[in-house]
C-alpha cells in the first residue's frame, strides 16, 4: 500500500524509481472492433517480425490481455524506444451471445465467447492503473461519442495518464478523422490504417512525443 | 410500453459509490430506463461498466449509458468559478445521465447537445404485449 502511495506520488513528479524507463508499458484501449490487435500486429511486425494477437471481423476476438516484452522502435533520427506493448481486450457496456450466433456461432460457442468477453472488459478495466502511457484505438468511420469513449478517455486523464488517439481504418471512404478531433480536441489525434501500414510513420513519432 | 424512472440527485447523493451503481443498476435490470440529474464520477462510470459485466446473464445483456453536460467552453470565467463553487456545496447536479438496459435500449446516440434513444423491437416487453395481442 505505501509502495503504491509512493508510485503514485513519484508518477505525479514524473519519477519513478521502481521501474526503468525501458520497462514503459504501452497500453491499446478502445472500443471493439477498433482495430487495437490489427495496430499491435502491425507494430510486432514492424518491428520484431512476428504478429502478437489474432484478428477477426467478429467482435470481442481479444479476450484476454496480452503483452509483447521488449518492443524497440526507432525514428528517424535515430532515437529508440523500449517499451511493453499491452493489447486489451476491447471496453463495452453490453455483451450478448446472441450478437454471436448471428455470426454464425454455435450456442454453447456464443455463450462461452460472450462469458470470456465480459472477463475480458473486467481485466481492461483492472490494467489501466498499470499504464504508463495508452494509445485509444478509435474505429474512424463509426461515431466516437460514445459514452465508453468518453468514459475510458476520462479515466486516463483522471489518472494523469498520457493518451493518443489513434484514428484507424483511415483507408476506408466513410473514415472522418475531423469528428474525431472536435470530440476530443484536448488530445493529439493520429489517422492511420493499421491495416495497410497507410501513416504508420506518423504514428511512430507520435508515440515518441507520448512517452518522451 | 417503455418505463422511464426518474432519479434526482437528491436520491443518489447521501449513497457511496457501490450502493448508488447498485441502486441504478438495479432499476436498469427491472428493465426501466434511467434519468439521473447530474452524473457519476469518472471512476464510478468506469466501475458501473466493471459491475454491470460482472452481471451479464443471458437475462441481462448489459447497458447502454450516455451522459449529457454542457460545454463548459462557452461559459465566462464568472459562470465558471460559480459552478465549481455550487458543484463544491450541492455536488455536481449538472449534466444528465441516462442509463438503459440493453434489452430494451438498442444505441443512444449523442451528438453532443442531442440524444436519440433507438429501441429493441424485440426486447421482452414489446414481445409480451404483442403475444398479448395476438390472444
Amino acid at each position: 500500500m505505501v509502495k503504491k502511495f509512493l508510485q503514485n506520488l513519484f508518477k505525479k513528479l514524473k519519477f519513478n524509481p521502481f521501474g526503468r524507463r525501458s520497462h514503459i508499458k504501452l497500453g491499446l484501449y478502445g472500443p471493439p472492433n477498433g482495430g487495437k490487435s490489427t495496430l499491435a500486429n502491425r507494430i510486432c511486425q514492424d518491428w520484431l517480425g512476428e504478429e502478437m494477437s489474432s484478428v477477426s471481423h467478429i467482435a470481442h476476438e481479444t479476450r484476454e490481455i496480452m503483452i509483447k516484452e521488449q518492443v524497440n522502435i526507432k525514428n528517424k533520427k535515430g532515437k529508440e524506444l523500449t517499451f511493453s506493448l499491452v493489447d486489451t481486450p476491447g471496453i463495452a457496456t453490453r455483451i450478448d451471445y446472441e450478437d454471436f450466433l448471428k455470426r454464425g456461432m454455435k450456442k454453447t460457442q456464443a455463450k462461452k465467447r460472450a462469458k470470456e468477453a465480459t472477463k475480458g472488459v473486467i481485466d481492461s478495466i483492472k490494467w489501466l492503473d498499470n499504464m504508463d502511457a495508452v494509445i485509444v484505438v478509435l474505429d474512424s468511420t463509426k461515431d466516437p461519442y460514445s459514452q465508453v469513449n468518453i468514459t475510458i478517455i476520462g479515466n486516463l486523464q483522471a489518472r494523469d495518464i498520457p493518451v493518443l488517439l489513434v484514428a484507424n481504418k483511415i483507408d476506408l471512404k466513410r473514415s472522418n478523422i475531423e469528428v474525431i478531433e472536435s470530440a476530443f480536441p484536448q488530445y493529439s489525434v493520429v489517422g492511420v490504417s493499421a491495416k495497410y501500414g497507410k501513416q504508420i510513420e506518423d504514428f511512430y513519432e507520435s508515440v515518441f512525443k507520448l512517452v518522451k | 410500453m417503455v418505463t422511464f424512472r426518474f432519479i434526482p440527485y437528491h436520491e443518489i447523493q447521501p449513497l457511496s459509490s457501490a450502493k448508488r451503481i447498485n441502486k441504478l443498476l438495479k432499476i436498469v435490470k427491472d428493465e426501466s430506463i434511467v434519468v439521473m440529474e447530474g452524473r457519476l464520477k469518472r471512476e464510478e462510470e468506469v466501475d458501473l461498466i466493471e459491475i454491470t459485466m460482472e452481471e451479464i446473464s443471458p437475462k441481462f445483456k448489459g447497458i447502454e449509458l450516455s451522459v449529457v453536460y454542457p460545454d463548459k467552453k462557452d461559459q465566462s470565467n464568472m459562470q465558471r468559478v460559480r459552478g465549481a463553487f455550487a458543484n463544491v456545496l450541492l455536488g455536481d447536479r449538472t449534466g444528465l445521465t441516462i442509463i438503459g438496459p440493453a434489452s430494451v435500449v438498442k444505441k443512444i446516440e449523442k451528438n453532443p447537445n442531442k440524444i436519440e434513444l433507438f429501441m429493441n423491437d424485440n426486447s421482452p416487453r414489446y414481445r409480451k404485449k404483442s403475444a398479448r395481442k395476438k390472444k
